[in-house]
């Protein structure tokens, strides 16, 4: 699907907690053709110390309504802004950008690991390896109870698992502290998103039980599509721009220390 | 429809309206996005003689109306060039100019020599200002005596247009523009990003990996305006202004300050399609001033 800067009518803003915003825009070019883990860059009006677009993953795709979500939460001036945004107002939008995740083949079991605000393209992931005919999994982790979201929506496409730091919701720990990740389940693949230290926890996991895992970065970026070479990681291939290369790498490519 | 056409030395420009090396890719990456055809030209990344890895990340921070970025002159090299981006960018039907790096003037003469073998590259812009690099770069733009030298070196063996880009981060521009004249530049684009830095107070370390890096962006214009307005009073030779361009209005104040071309830069990051809306606009600016000619406006400040 070609790159496009468009204006996107607002069709819905929810507020999914204090500070987890969904937001709905639509479209004109078809959402079929956007690829689970794939992002959008969004220009933040109304937010005078925001001067660069911001990405998000596109948490999800609505071909009946031909429209893609976002998640947004709300933590400096720009996402603050963002939030706020009402329905019927447009956003300036350049989509869809980047690769996306290694799609399933029908009947194999998958893990699907959101951290924080990582659990936003494993929606449209998860939905579309259900449909593929996919065993899925999806494991989510989260400070507390309060900050969990969207758990009923993701039981819809695959058994949910639950951790919290607390143990205010599901197991106590971090995702790889639940006995989903023992390997005692023999998954295809991990697939990942979430802070780094926490990515990195799972590739650690993926190594001792010999599965395969992908990863999405989110490392900062200026363009989005791959001229400012500012959102570099390093894989055995030289630096990679998580923009254009990304932002889903198999953790195999980078050159992390796990 | 206002007659945009500029010329830069030998250069013949549909319109004042270029792209600022490193902030373009190779012209490619907006195929999507419009018809590249349509610029005055696309200055394209830098390029080095050898391949060059850039910096650590981080290598960007924004800042209160612009950004910082260390990327280092990341760009596979030149044989890399020749054999795969070249043969992408022949097709544009705009001038197509190659951005030259070295650390050594053996280094600018020898990538020089590769550049003009290829019909296709309409001029080069000697960067003598990369502020994140460790040897050459802006160490040439900040000394007189070396930024002359490099420019007499690489003239010696290059006889298309000879674009010479200076660093702010000096104290008489003006100087070292009149100082690259004599020794043969047929223009100077300015500036290069100006050197700052920024700081995370909360983990108290520097938001770069190099801890200084390259500011660009609306926050520069106006010390960048007052460059191209200095330069433009002490050279003859044509002037290209960058700094901070984000609309038509930016743009016709370059003009007015003496540049006879522009150069959009960090605006393409934020708007893919800034360069196309910049012509339209200088139309409708030059139609509702009663100008029928770009060139009429070049220099027009009214003091």
């Amino acid at each position: 699907m070609k790159k496009e800067v468009s204006n996107l009518l607002v069709t819905k803003n929810i507020a999914l907690n204090h500070d987890n915003f969904l937001i709905e825009l639509k479209a004109d070019s078809p959402v079929e053709q956007i690829l689970p883990g794939q992002f959008v860059n969004v220009k933040v009006e109304k937010s005078p110390n925001t001067f660069l677009r911001r990405p998000f993953s596109v948490h999800d795709t609505y071909p009946v309504t031909n429209s893609l979500s976002i998640l947004v939460k709300a933590i400096g001036d720009g996402t603050k802004a963002l939030s706020a945004i009402k329905e019927g107002q447009y956003l300036d939008v350049v989509f869809p950008l980047g690769n996306g995740f290694k799609m399933p083949s029908k009947g194999e079991t998958v893990l699907l690991i959101g951290g924080g605000v990582g659990i936003a393209p494993m929606m449209h992931l998860a939905r579309i390896s259900k449909e593929i005919g996919a065993d899925v999994h999806i494991l989510l982790g989260a400070r507390t109870l309060n900050d969990h979201i969207l758990i009923e929506e993701f039981k819809r496409y695959g058994k949910v698992h639950l951790t919290t730091d607390d143990g205010s919701l599901g197991k106590k720990g971090f995702v790889t502290d639940h006995p989903v990740m023992d390997g005692e389940i023999r998954f295809s693949r991990y697939q990942c998103c979430g802070p780094d230290p926490m990515m990195q926890a799972v590739a650690r996991k993926a190594k001792q039980n010999e599965t395969e895992c992908e990863v999405s970065l989110e490392n900062m970026m200026a363009c989005g599509f791959g001229v400012c070479l500012c959102c570099v990681t390093k894989t055995h291939e030289g630096n990679k721009c998580v923009c254009t290369e990304g932002p889903v790498f198999n953790i195999n490519d980078l050159e992390w220390q796990i | 429809m206002a007659d945009l056409r500029v010329k830069i030395d030998k250069l013949e420009l549909k319109n004042p309206v270029m792209t600022a090396s490193g902030t373009f890719g190779n012209g490619v990456e907006f195929d999507d996005f419009f018809n590249v055809d349509k610029l005055g030209g696309i200055i394209l990344k830098g390029t080095t003689l050898n391949h060059r890895e850039g910096n650590d990340y981080p290598r960007m921070a924004e800042t209160p109306s612009g950004m910082l970025n260390a990327v280092g002159l990341q760009n596979k090299g030149v044989d890399y060039f020749c054999d795969h981006i070249y043969p992408k960018v022949e097709k544009y039907d705009t001038n197509v100019i190659v951005n030259v790096n070295g650390s050594t003037i053996e280094e600018y003469i020898a990538l020089t020599e590769r550049i003009n073998e290829l019909q296709r590259i309409d001029a080069i812009e000697l960067n003598i200002s990369c502020p994140n690099v460790k040897q050459g770069g802006m160490a040439f733009g900040t000394s007189c005596p070396m930024a002359e030298q490099v420019t007499k070196e690489v003239r010696k063996v290059y006889d298309k247009t000879l674009i010479v880009k200076l660093s702010p981060n000096v104290t008489n521009i003006a100087e070292i523009a009149r100082g690259v004249e004599s020794q043969g530049a047929d223009a100077v684009s300015l500036v290069n990003t100006f050197l700052g830095m920024a700081i995370d107070a909360e983990t108290r370390k520097p938001m770069l990996s190099t801890v200084t890096g390259g500011l660009s962006g609306p926050a520069i214009k106006p010390i960048a305006l007052r460059m191209v307005w200095q330069v433009a009073q002490a050279v003859k030779i044509p002037v290209i202004g960058i700094g901070g361009i984000m609309d038509a209005t930016d743009a016709i104040e370059f003009i007015l300050a003496g540049a006879s071309a522009v150069q959009v830069g960090t605006a393409n990051f934020v708007e893919p399609n800034t360069t196309i809306n910049i012509i339209e606009g200088l139309d409708v600016y030059l139609e509702k001033h009663n100008y029928n000619n770009i060139n009429n406006l070049i220099g027009g400040l009214q003091l």
